[in-house]
């Protein structure tokens, strides 16, 4: 039978219309062009010129800071929430799905909104501080939805098994549940890390003076003009976010 | 019976003094320890040995493991009921019943991951019942056998002595004996999900014995195992037995199981223990309706003493059969509506009226349908109301007579010892338990 080339080049077509602008900006950070509209040879003038600009470096390092403590908080808070999810069913337990599944749908500006107004009602100083607190709150969200994906097919009696084989609460978590869970925590993190890392929305309502995260950088070069410096940067951004999207699959396919 | 004369000195032989290599693998080895196993506690065991048996096991520590009024309930349901049960040290003791009768309950509550409402557990003269499972000397060998995926075989093993820090040298010596118990040196560097359902298996039993438990707990061990491989691990699960020699508790549904491993049985149903008692006296004396239905096939007649005939002897009035006269052990009054049980294999069929004699019982009947079965023929005979049973082992040459085939009239008779008169109903049960057709 003949292969009809029909599905490949829908298929192609939309990965052009996905990709094709991602193409574009990598292409024009490699442009020595000032404004992106012609091709004026290649360059790394805009990489190097990247590498020189503190106030980059400063909001990158606030955006690694913020992302690490608050995947790993958001992973310890997640996985506790979806044991608890698992574990037991009451009718509270409805309740507290609701409320943890929630954040995944509601609109980013209204948590940022409610937060925002929230940290200034209780008196906290607007930093690095409330970016975090804010980021772990959408996070355990996330978290706790994959790892709850995991713990539909585990079998609790290996549990069972090593408290029967001597464990105490603390030696069955760790020497059991935590190994087997590990791919879902690592998958967890990863997706917390990536989230919290490109967050815009809430982070730019929580923000405070000397705490500017990257994305929020980033939105302030364009509107004081540096368009191929942002080209650099966003294109250094697509290669660690294709990197860390490819270990997450990898992890997860391996323990399958 | 050989399985009787199996002389109580031989389970206490330690591990690894017999190999049991000839026995577990090989499939062409020695068949002889096969017939044993599956003989043990098989019907045609008479209640005298049955009884010198238990005479010898009681002289092991006769209330080793008990449990004391132990109920637990969920809601409203109640999945143990007020159970006490004494278990003997060495015995191989089953708990047996239909799913949702309580067994798994009453084993959960012995390993320690269920509480009982009220009651206690009592193992060796200490009172368990509040420890966590992980300070209990028992093990358990789990229906899924809930290896852990992330460990190898080996490590598997060792997890239970590694818990307790021992030290490596001794984990070692540890991890390979049971090894060679289970034989699967070969297999220990590999992971769990790379062997075969038999293996996962030993390496659960494995798994539990190295901790030397005072008693193993095994929960439906062999359930999720195909025919085969479930005999095979029958005799395995019997050989290790009488070389550990610790006491084995096995939970399952299957009678079959529970006939040819177990010193005693407990029959269960609805969270209380209807009877206790070694295989043979459960099949031959079954003291309510639901064990005589549960354990084996049988056939039930509805009917009343009429009158006692001798001091043993009644003689019960039942439709459509003119004389019937039954072993009355539980001394029923004249007048008390009684169930018969009397088991397929114990009528005789024939074409002439058999001569009367005492004790023999005998009603003429119509032959409905029969299911040629190789080794055995089965009838089914209408007997007025009653749609009867019967099974006959082939005894001469099939072909050198005409079988008694279908639509014939026949003659079926059973001795007056082979019948079993029952209260009405079920301890558990305020329902009669119904008979398939």
């Amino acid at each position: 039978m003949k292969r009809s080339f029909v599905p490949y080049c829908i298929t192609a077509a939309i990965l052009v219309f996905f990709y094709l602008p991602i193409l574009v900006l990598v292409v024009n950070s490699f442009n020595a062009s000032r404004f992106g509209g012609s091709w004026e040879g290649f360059s790394l003038v805009w990489y190097g010129r990247l590498l020189g600009h503190r106030e980059i470096w400063h909001a990158l390092t606030n955006s690694l800071i913020i992302a690490v403590s608050s995947s790993i908080v958001s992973v310890l808070l997640g996985t506790t929430a979806a044991l608890a999810l698992h574990r037991y069913a009451t009718r509270l337990q409805k309740a507290h799905y609701m409320l943890i599944y929630t954040p995944l749908v509601m609109p980013e500006i209204l948590m940022g909104i409610s937060m925002l107004l929230f940290f200034i009602a209780a008196g906290m100083q607007l930093g690095l501080a409330t970016i975090f607190l804010a980021h772990v709150t959408f996070c355990i969200s996330f978290v706790a939805m994959v790892v709850l994906g995991r713990l539909q097919d585990f079998d609790f009696s290996i549990i069972e098994a090593a408290q029967d084989l001597g464990a105490n609460w603390w030696q069955s978590t760790w020497k059991v549940l935590v190994p087997l869970l590990m791919p879902g925590l690592v998958a967890g993190g990863l997706l917390a890390f990536t989230l919290s890392i490109d967050d815009f929305v809430i982070t730019f309502f929580v923000a405070g003076p000397g705490s500017t995260t990257l994305p929020i950088r980033i939105y302030s070069m364009i509107k004081h003009g540096s368009p191929p410096l942002i080209n650099a940067l966003s294109t250094i951004l697509l290669v660690v976010t294709f990197a860390a999207v490819y270990i997450s699959q990898h992890v997860l396919e391996d323990k399958k | 019976m050989m399985s009787n004369c199996r002389p109580e000195a031989r389970r206490r032989k330690s591990p690894a003094h017999i190999s049991l290599s000839s026995f577990v693998l090989d499939r062409g080895g020695p068949w002889t320890y096969n017939a044993r196993s599956f003989i043990k506690g098989r019907p045609e065991t008479t209640t005298d040995q049955s009884k010198n048996r238990g005479a010898a096991a009681a002289m092991n520590a006769p209330d080793f493991l008990e449990f004391k009024n132990v109920s637990r309930h969920f809601g409203n349901v109640r999945a143990v009921d007020q159970v006490s049960l004494s278990i003997r040290r060495g015995e191989f003791f089953s708990l047996l019943g239909p799913s949702g009768c309580g067994k798994t309950t009453l084993l959960r509550i012995l390993a320690g991951f269920e509480r009982p409402d009220t009651g206690c557990v009592i193992l060796n003269g200490q009172d368990i019942t509040q420890l966590p499972p992980n300070r209990r000397k028992v093990n358990t060998i789990f229906q899924s056998y809930a290896l852990f995926p992330h460990l190898t075989v080996r490590d598997n093993i060792a997890f239970g002595l590694r818990i307790e820090k021992r030290p490596q040298r001794e984990i070692d010596h540890e991890v390979d004996r049971m090894l060679e118990l289970i034989q699967m040196k070969a297999e220990a560097a590999k992971f769990p999900d790379t062997i075969s359902g038999g293996q996962k298996q030993r390496v659960a039993i494995a798994r539990a014995l190295i901790k030397k438990p005072q008693v193993l707990l095994l929960d439906e061990p062999l359930a999720a195992l195909d025919l085969k491989l479930r005999q095979r691990m029958l005799i395995e699960l019997d050989l290790i037995h009488d070389e550990v020699g610790i006491t084995f508790l096995y939970v399952t549904h299957d009678q079959g199981e529970a006939m040819s491993l177990s010193d005693r049985i407990a029959v269960m149903n609805n969270g209380i223990i209807e009877q206790v008692g070694t295989p043979a006296e459960i099949y031959e004396a079954p003291r309510s309706s639901f064990v005589a239905a549960f354990i084996g096939d049988t056939n039930f007649f509805e009917g009343r003493v009429a009158e006692f005939v001798g001091s043993e002897y009644s003689r019960l009035v039942i439709d459509g059969f003119p004389d019937t006269v039954v072993f009355n052990d539980k001394q029923l009054a004249v007048g008390n509506p009684v169930f018969l049980s009397v088991r397929p294999e114990k009528f005789y069929i024939s074409r002439e009226q058999p001569e009367s004699i005492p004790k023999r019982n005998a009603a003429p009947g119509r032959v409905e349908e029969v299911i040629y079965q190789g080794s055995q023929t089965r009838y089914w005979v209408r007997v007025q109301e009653y749609r009867i049973a019967i099974v006959q082992q082939h005894s001469r040459f099939l072909l050198d007579e005409k079988p008694i085939t279908w639509d014939e009239n026949v003659w079926i008779s059973w001795h007056a010892d082979d019948g079993f008169m029952l209260e009405r109903y079920s301890q558990s049960d305020e329902q009669l338990v119904t008979l398939p057709e």
